[in-house]
């Protein structure tokens, strides 16, 4: 029995519950225990990552009982693929939070930061609706006490937005499940897509509401417009340790768009076919644009670096909006790429706030920074992988989505969007950048100067940049990676497959698996 | 492999000047020669091939799924850019380091400089059009980096800025180009796209294509309308200007129109658009150029203009054209790089660029006088000279174009007015700077700059000469190479010849060098030249008027849209779920499909007993306690619901539920004002009110519509394994703590956190307890109500037997762990209320963060340890054991899970009741 596929919830699980005993131990105790158990957590998922690469779609049924009557999770290239980079991200974060000392003011904060991936990865590994609901729960309640760390009026209040909003979400997921399991009678995405496509055209309006509410929360989850209004400031509001972990969080409401709707309402549905097509499209179309301005107004860098986060939601969503394997291909590929750029911008960020003594990361004229040269190098690659300037990974995902679209009823449309949205937020950068950077004033005499950043914390962002760059130098391997990811969602035979068997038929005779 | 060598040493070679630098205090300028001469010299290696004819393809598969490889090719074409990167660069590399002040970033300077230098290179011998692309956006950004590298100075800053902008946005139109390139010709390889000429101009895409492409090509070689960014690319270092700005960068969109020639020239849409923009630009810049009082500013218009000047060949589409368009491209790097150095030699000696304030520098720096007059005079056309050869090319080509049917004359005409102009401000450049009276009022006496500061100057103008006499065996075996590899095909007749006999464009010549003359000291004497205003309005004011339009308008929009309303995101959330739901529920029928229940008395009552409580809590808000007893009606009818469907299970955990929140929610009100104020407006009520009336039959609609037809779902299955393979009656307990006991692991994980997250929240809280009530009458004295301590204390032992008889009934009857747990949590919560925190805690005093998360473990290590047995996670199993009195009993292992259910439930309570209890400081009163 291989039980690899749940210890990627196990690990976080364990650890999160035995950092929550820590409160007396020593602070490096609880440090290298934390930075230990996501170190672990980045080597199960590359194990997995290479398992499924080249064989097949590993199913590992819950209790013993078969699916579709227990829970099952589900590894394939595409959840692997997720599990390394929430690893990678979460390591890096991680490792930033110890080295700038942010968990000073949160003393749980290790416990939460485990459970948060705990929330993360067992929703990316879940085959299962509403377990999917319940790991859903997982990191929104997380991310709420993440958020709140440090207790600043501007957290409190974003938290606020964030657990409102997202609890209403909820309730909008349980209703959608409600209805979908009223008239499907199961859970189990494989089973799902088995059932849907049979269901009569009395069932078909209940289940559609059910799949476009699933839509709403999955929506609002990624932040696509008009529901990703509360995300820049959210972002910006955190801690940047946690912002830049969060940059994966909006990538769980992305995954599952590509995870159900292609499995169960895709083309093959019935009545319900491609049910969140004619939304998906303008809407996305429309965060990435907003997202753009966003960037080009924000006043400070925190802020613009939450824009980000929308602009680049908009952009992989416009992939995932084309519904074709070209289309998944490009969006799990810039999925990567911006939770990596996106992550990598929060933590440069709050390096280059920490060395404005008046300014902070107000894009404002200030004094010069002590450690201009380096932090202004740090900032540049890091604007240059956001903005999808070659030769960072950003233009190779934009590459790949707008080849994807090239043969989309709207191509012109599409293309126009993404290629005037880039330069807006290049333009944003450029500014931003020479206010920062070039545009300084003499530092008030007698103020210390802010000590270096330590290698530790400038470790962090670099490994992640370090990442975006070998997503380009083995671009090759990447996207033949993401194409076979894309594949499987395409043709989610093989999944329905893996997860229910050959004899998927007659449910009836399926037995504990003993 | 070769190529990708000579491409990458200046690039990844960048960091290595501050690296050797720093660590062995080697000169910054020395390490980037030496990297610009070990890629010159594996180039030279290659040129004789070249120049024979050959052209070397080489390189591997990158990304192949977006096309994309690193494929790289040397033929004339690219061999001639090749050289005039790394040759001037080289030039370029030498005269800085005496240009630089002391006081510069030596290393940031070369590490820049090389930077683009290693993009450039890749622009010019990629083989892949999306490598092309790759390196073009580099040159942009390297490019922005070098125009900033005064940074402290704002128009440098504004002017790399600018530059990012316009050439920037022209690279996103050309990826776009080159994308519609690879889809129409299949492949993104220039060989295959070379070859594939006819297909694309008979494509119906052409026109869109060829727009793409040159508005790429356009924006980066300053082709009006677009030309405007280059004079304010000047406020870089002149080392930067010489290099990028004249000689290599700008020459990038001169080298895809050469390079794509083949495939996209010939047609009278590229007659039209690339000789339109390049005669207008050259005629335009041509005329700035003379009025600008800036060295730099003039050399700049000037280079716009010559840029314009080789567009316009291009654009003829004829293979002379083309060939003279190669010739020029040459001459125009030789003739401006030196200019540019001069004038930075210029600048530095006397420490001003403008001309109204320089005069007679000649007897002060007769050499470097020298040297400018004769690069003046290759600009401007004067015989014996480069320049004067391709310019009478281009004069030869005009008379040959066949677009214009009867209006021949008006290229003759208008390149002849151009060359007036071009002659003119040469004239300027020289006898402003270096002849007339000596200057008044200069910072310092000006002399010769050092030696090895004029060499490079040197060494471009005694090109300039060669070319110029001996043109045959300078330049020609590299111009056949390179035209040969733009036509990609046999080269058209040409000869190098200095004289042609008297012919219409020695006539042309004659004209532009008298006329060009005359009105520069016309000008000069009688209208006041350096009187002239420059004008203040440019395409700058325009294109940073757009941005900050641009950036008023999206702050404006950001700030109305996304205002941080907690009410406007909630209401836009109701009304995507209403949307969607409207649209969803197309063709869906309410009328009853399955036989309904006959509603009973009990059952209207209740129902109506939940609307009004529902509605009335909803509209009473604003009186927290009342709005919260409601609820809590709210929460007993639906806990009632339960029953009446035979659901002990639900309704039990329901009832529990509703009392502890209600009895927490009455902690936290305590702290809290009676009422909430109202803050929405009339119009905002209404609107709210309709919302939430739309949504709610919304949900309602949909249950009514789920519940009222026959449903078959995999529930068969969990009521007919619960007791054989999960070993229990109790069938929701089953599938609590075994079928998805996944779920319920997860579950109070959540519950934990969130007792982890109201710590947190609350923990540097202190508020100070109130001490009236609401009504303004004063706490009783009695801190603690004696009934209630008299029965709280039995009640305590009473239920925690009930708790342990729930637990362990939990598997075949009505119970369970989280049951349990709630009603041990009740009746410590009333022990609090009763007794005041304090008391509870001196008599309770365990870490309840510590209980959940042992209780978490304890329910996580139940599930591992079915691993033990070679089976999944939670796999659970169960036996029987005959207890001498009780009986037979039944064990299950999903009762160690319940047991960790049971302790975290009761810790989160615990937490919760202990952090409110603690909010007052000394320990709170209760309510």
């Amino acid at each position: 029995m291989n039980h690899l596929p749940i210890v990627p919830i196990l690990l976080p699980l364990i650890a999160g519950s035995v950092l929550l005993l820590s409160t007396r131990w020593p602070a490096t105790a609880r440090h290298a225990f934390s930075l230990a158990a996501v170190v672990a957590q980045l080597a199960v998922a590359i194990t997995l990552l290479v398992m499924v690469t080249d064989g097949p779609i590993r199913v590992y049924a819950l209790g013993g009982w078969a699916p579709p009557f227990g829970i099952v999770l589900v590894v394939d290239r595409l959840a692997a693929a997720l599990l390394v980079l929430t690893a990678i991200v979460a390591c890096a974060s991680l490792l930033y939070a110890v080295a700038r000392d942010t968990e000073a003011a949160a003393p749980r904060f290790h416990a939460l930061f485990q459970f948060q991936l705990l929330g993360i990865q067992g929703a990316f590994l879940t085959g299962d609706l509403f377990n999917l609901f319940v790991f859903f729960e997982v990191l929104l309640i997380a991310s709420y006490a993440l958020l709140l760390h440090g207790l600043a009026a501007d957290r409190v209040r974003a938290a606020l937005h964030v657990v409102v909003l997202n609890l209403i979400g909820s309730a909008l997921f349980l209703l959608g499940v409600a209805l979908i399991y009223g008239v499907a009678g199961t859970l189990n995405f494989a089973d799902l897509a088995r059932v849907i496509p049979a269901l009569t055209s009395a069932d078909a309006p209940l289940a559609r509401i059910g799949a476009l509410l699933l839509l709403v929360v999955f929506a609002l989850k990624s932040a696509l417009l008009p529901l990703g209004f509360w995300l820049p400031r959210a972002y910006g509001a955190a801690a940047a340790a946690v912002a830049a972990l969060f940059a994966v969080l909006t990538k769980v409401g992305v995954y599952a768009v590509l995870r159900v709707y292609p499995l169960a309402f895709g083309p093959q549905a019935g009545e319900l076919a491609n049910v969140a097509e004619p939304w998906l499209l303008p809407l996305a179309l429309a965060t990435l644009a907003f997202g753009a301005l966003g960037v080009l107004a924000a006043r400070s860098l925190r802020l613009a670096a939450g824009w980000v986060v929308l602009y680049s939601v908009g952009s992989l969503l416009v992939a995932v909006a084309l519904f074709s394997a070209d289309g998944y291909a490009a969006a799990i590929y810039y999925t990567v790429h911006s939770t990596l750029a996106s992550a990598a911008l929060f933590l440069v960020v709050d390096l280059v706030a920490a060395d404005r003594t008046t300014a902070g990361d107000r894009l404002d004229a200030a004094d010069a920074m002590p450690h201009g040269a380096l932090l202004g190098s740090f900032f540049f690659f890091t604007a240059v992988a956001v903005a999808g300037v070659p030769p960072l990974s950003g233009f190779v995902g934009k590459v790949l989505i707008l080849d994807a679209a090239g043969a989309h009823p709207a191509a012109a449309l599409i293309w126009s969007s993404l290629l005037g949205a880039a330069l807006v937020v290049i333009v944003a950068f450029a500014r931003a950048g020479s206010a920062v950077f070039w545009r300084t004033v003499p530092a008030p005499a007698g103020a210390p100067p802010p000590p270096r950043p330590s290698l530790a914390a400038l470790a962090a962002p670099a490994a992640i940049l370090g990442c975006v760059a070998a997503l380009v130098i083995w671009g090759g391997s990447a996207t033949a990676f993401a194409q076979a990811a894309a594949r499987d969602l395409d043709n989610p035979a093989g999944y329905i497959e893996a997860v229910l068997g050959g004899d998927h038929a007659q449910p009836d005779d399926r037995r504990r698996l003993r | 492999m070769l190529l990708s060598i000579v491409i990458l040493i200046p690039l990844l070679g960048a960091w290595l000047p501050t690296a050797l630098s720093r660590a062995l205090g080697v000169d910054p300028a020395r390490t980037a020669a030496a990297l610009a001469a070990t890629s010159l010299a594996l180039i030279l290696s290659q040129a004789p091939d070249v120049l024979a004819g050959a052209t070397l393809v080489s390189g591997w598969s990158w990304i192949p799924t977006a096309g994309l490889n690193a494929t790289f090719r040397l033929d004339g074409f690219g061999l001639l850019f090749a050289l005039l990167i790394l040759g001037i660069g080289l030039l370029v590399i030498l005269y800085a380091r005496y240009y630089l002040s002391p006081e510069e970033s030596k290393e940031r300077f070369y590490g820049l400089l090389l930077l683009f230098m290693g993009a450039m290179l890749g622009v010019v011998l990629a083989e892949n059009l999306l490598l092309l692309v790759t390196f073009w956006e580099l040159t942009s950004l390297s490019s922005f980096l070098l125009i900033g590298f005064w940074r402290h100075d704002a128009d440098a800053r504004r002017g790399a800025r600018l530059a990012l902008m316009v050439t920037g946005a022209g690279g996103l139109a050309l990826l776009a180009g080159v994308l519609l390139i690879g889809h129409v010709v299949g492949s993104f390889e220039l060989s295959r796209v070379l070859a594939a000429g006819p297909v694309i101009k008979a494509h119906p895409l052409y026109e869109t294509m060829l727009v793409l492409v040159l508005l790429g090509a356009f924006t980066k070689s300053a082709q009006f309308p677009f030309h405007f960014w280059l004079p304010h690319a000047m406020a870089a270092p002149t080392p930067v200007s010489a290099y990028l700005h004249s000689a290599t960068m700008v020459k990038a969109g001169i080298f895809l129109l050469g390079r794509l020639f083949p495939a996209f020239a010939g047609t009278e849409t590229w007659f039209y658009i690339v000789s339109g923009v390049g005669l207008t630009t050259q005629l335009f810049a041509a005329y700035v150029a003379l009025f600008r009082h800036d060295l730099k500013g003039l050399l700049a218009y000037s280079t716009v203009s010559h840029l314009g000047l080789i567009t316009l060949l291009f654009g003829f589409g004829t293979p002379a054209g083309a060939v003279a368009a190669v010739f020029h491209t040459i001459n125009h790097a030789v003739f401006k790089a030196s200019l540019f150095m001069a004038a930075g030699i210029v600048d530095h000696e006397t420490g001003t660029r403008d001309m109204r304030r320089l005069s007679g520098l000649a007897r002060f720096m007769p050499w470097t006088a020298a040297l400018a007059t004769i690069a003046a005079g290759a600009m401007a056309g004067v015989p014996l000279l480069n320049g004067f050869l391709s310019k009478e090319m281009f004069f030869a080509e005009t008379l040959q174009v066949q677009w214009l049917g009867s209006r021949y004359w008006v290229l003759p005409l208008a390149a002849t007015l151009a060359s007036v102009f071009t002659v003119a401000y040469s004239t300027r450049f020289v006898h402003d700077v270096f002849f007339g009276p000596p200057p008044q009022g200069l910072a310092r006496v000006p002399h010769e700059p050092p030696r090895w500061m004029k060499v490079p100057v040197e060494i471009l103008v005694g090109l300039c000469l060669l070319v110029g006499l001996l043109p045959a065996l300078i330049v020609d075996p590299l111009l056949r190479a390179a035209g040969g590899a733009v036509l990609q095909g046999p080269l058209p007749e040409y000869s190098l010849a200095l004289w042609h006999g008297f012919n219409l464009p020695v006539l042309m010549s004659g004209v532009a060098l008298t006329g060009g003359a005359i009105i520069y000291f016309a000008r000069r004497y009688y209208f006041g030249l350096h009187g002239y205003r420059q004008q203040r309005y440019d395409g700058r004011t325009l294109a940073e008027g757009l941005v900050a339009l641009a950036v008023a308008g999206s702050r404006r929009l950001v700030d109305g849209v996304a205002n941080a309303s907690l009410q406007r995101y909630v209401l836009l959330l109701l009304l995507a779920t209403l949307g969607v739901g409207l649209v969803g529920a197309r063709g869906l029928s309410l009328a009853p499909i399955a036989a309904l229940t006959p509603p009973d008395a009990l059952a209207v009552a209740l129902t109506a007993a939940l609307a009004i409580a529902a509605i009335a809590a909803t509209a009473l808000h604003t009186q927290r306690l009342l709005a919260l007893v409601l609820i809590g009606v709210v929460g007993l009818v639906v806990s009632l619901v339960f029953v009446r469907f035979s659901a002990p299970d639900l309704a039990l955990t329901q009832l529990l539920v509703e009392i502890v929140t209600v009895l927490l929610l009455l902690l936290a009100l305590y702290f809290m004002p009676a009422e909430s104020p109202r803050e929405s407006s009339r119009f905002r009520r209404v609107r709210d009110t309709m919302v939430a009336v739309a949504v709610g039959l919304g949900a309602g609609l949909l249950a009514w519509a789920l519940l009222t037809r026959p449903f078959s779902t995999i529930a068969w299955y969990y009521l007919e394994h619960a007791k054989p393979q999960g070993g229990g009656y109790n069938v929701v307990n089953v599938i609590l703590v075994d079928f998805r006991g996944f779920d319920t692991l997860g579950e109070i994980t959540v519950l934990g956190i969130a007792a982890v997250a109201i710590l947190a929240l609350l923990q540097e809280l202190r508020l100070v307890a109130p001490q009236r009530d609401w009504d303004g009458r004063p706490w009783a004295v009695e801190r603690h109500p004696l009934m209630l301590r008299v029965l709280a204390r039995p009640l305590l032992p009473l239920a925690l037997l009930v708790s342990v008889y729930l637990f362990l009934r939990g598997h075949n009857a009505p119970g369970g762990g989280f049951i349990a747990g709630l009603v041990t949590g009740t009746a410590i919560l009333l022990q609090y209320v009763a007794y005041g925190s304090d008391w509870a805690r001196e008599r309770l005093p365990w870490n309840y963060s510590t209980a959940i998360a042992l209780g978490l473990l304890l329910a996580t290590a139940t599930g591992l340890a079915s691993w033990a047995f070679g089976a999944p996670f939670l796999t659970s199993t169960f036996g029987y054991l005959h207890w001498p009195v009780v009986g037979e009993f039944e064990l299950a292992s999903a009762m160690v899970f319940d047991l960790g259910i049971y302790v975290v439930v009761v810790g989160v309570v615990m937490v919760i009741v202990g952090r409110l209890g603690a909010l007052s400081g000394s320990g709170g009163r209760g309510t």
